[in-house]
């Protein structure tokens, strides 16, 4: 392939990378700028933000880990607090496990960058015939990471100094959710893994309250998951997350 | 170096570690040229649509339903975004239509 046609095929690439995660831009940036906020009120300048978004790369964990910077918590149950946020994380890699190994360097970025949002995109995708799938995988979690990255350091610098008020804002969030939710719905030919995780997100939430229902919840979901899985009908349209 | 550089530093770099691992582990496990059991494929065919559902309940889980709004400006704003994107199925308008009325809600409405 000459120089002309990678240029053109990257564009390209870029181009459909940067429309898919749009909603991941407006996402990040606005929970960036919250996130930056948060750190310059409790000490902590642009540079932080900065480096944090670059090596940790996690929503919820970098909010809780603001009140940890000052030290105080043990070093175990640091570790165990982060494990527990951030374990869903776990079964995010099993829907991509072929496909990252196939990209050889770049999948160890993949697995790096593999958050909530980016694994979400990357399951939803339908991607043209005509483009790369690795390169498009690959430029669609840079993208997502440089908008964190953007948002977290933006919101340290001038977030501050913002005039309107901006409460409620990280909305943006729940709503990415709800409409990737949407989306599977009308993927997926059943709907019993969709209800099953309604269900085990809302009971373990009552049950074990907003602190702790994540992982209970999971398991559940995997569990009943694994006792109903011949009588669900595989769809047709997912052909992504396989 | 002094400790209000040190420490930060140290629990930034436990806290990435700690999200890195998560992130390697079922590569690690299934990862190293092994085949991936037919069991952990069909997990990861049918997992998405319920780690998303639940996903969901985590971005509300701080709703109250027993405290006033009782949950009102959420729902409200969860089934906007809910009917503008089954109505026209367009992520920026679902998203930032639902976002703007959940921004008027607790910040007008139920204040």
């Amino acid at each position: 392939m000459n120089t002309t046609k990678k240029k053109e095929a990257f564009k390209e690439t870029l181009k459909f990378a940067f429309i898919q995660t749009v909603p991941v831009l407006f996402g990040y940036v606005f929970m960036g700028i919250a996130f930056g906020i948060l750190l310059e009120k409790a000490g902590y300048n642009f540079i932080w933000a900065f480096f944090i978004s670059l090596i940790i790369y996690a929503g919820s964990m970098q909010f809780v880990l603001i009140g940890l910077l000052g030290g105080g918590m043990g070093l175990l149950s640091l570790i165990v607090l982060t494990l527990s946020v951030q374990s869903r994380h776990i079964f995010y890699g099993l829907s991509f496990i072929e496909k990252f190994k196939a990209m050889g360097k770049w999948g160890w970025y993949m697995i790096f960058s593999l958050t909530d949002e980016t694994y979400s995109l990357l399951c939803g995708m339908n991607i043209p015939k005509e483009l790369n799938e690795k390169q498009v995988f690959f430029t669609v979690a840079a993208l997502d990471q440089s908008y964190w990255i953007i948002g977290c350091t933006l919101g340290a610098v001038i977030g501050s100094f913002i005039g309107f008020d901006t409460t409620g804002i990280d909305f943006a969030m729940t709503a990415l959710f709800v409409v990737i939710f949407i989306e599977q719905w009308y993927s997926y030919q059943s709907h019993l893994p969709a209800l099953l995780g309604t269900i085990c997100g809302v009971a373990s939430l009552v049950i074990f309250g907003p602190g702790a229902f994540i992982l209970p919840a999971l398991i559940a979901a995997v569990c009943l998951l694994l006792v109903f899985k011949n009588s669900i009908k595989i769809g047709e349209n997912q052909e992504v997350c396989q | 170096m002094s400790t209000e550089f040190l420490t930060p530093l140290l629990v930034i770099l436990v806290v990435a570690a700690c999200t890195f691992l998560t992130r390697f582990l079922p590569f690690a496990l299934f990862g190293g040229g092994k085949e991936v059991p037919a069991l952990v494929k069909t997990l990861g065919d049918l997992l998405p649509p319920a780690v998303i559902a639940i996903l969901v309940v985590y971005c509300l889980k701080g709703v109250s339903v027993m405290v006033a709004p009782h949950g009102f400006p959420e729902f409200i704003a969860v089934a906007i975004v809910a009917l503008l994107h089954i109505w026209k199925r367009n992520n920026l308008l679902s998203i930032g239509g639902g976002t703007l009325v959940y921004m008027v809600l607790i910040q007008m409405v139920f204040v």
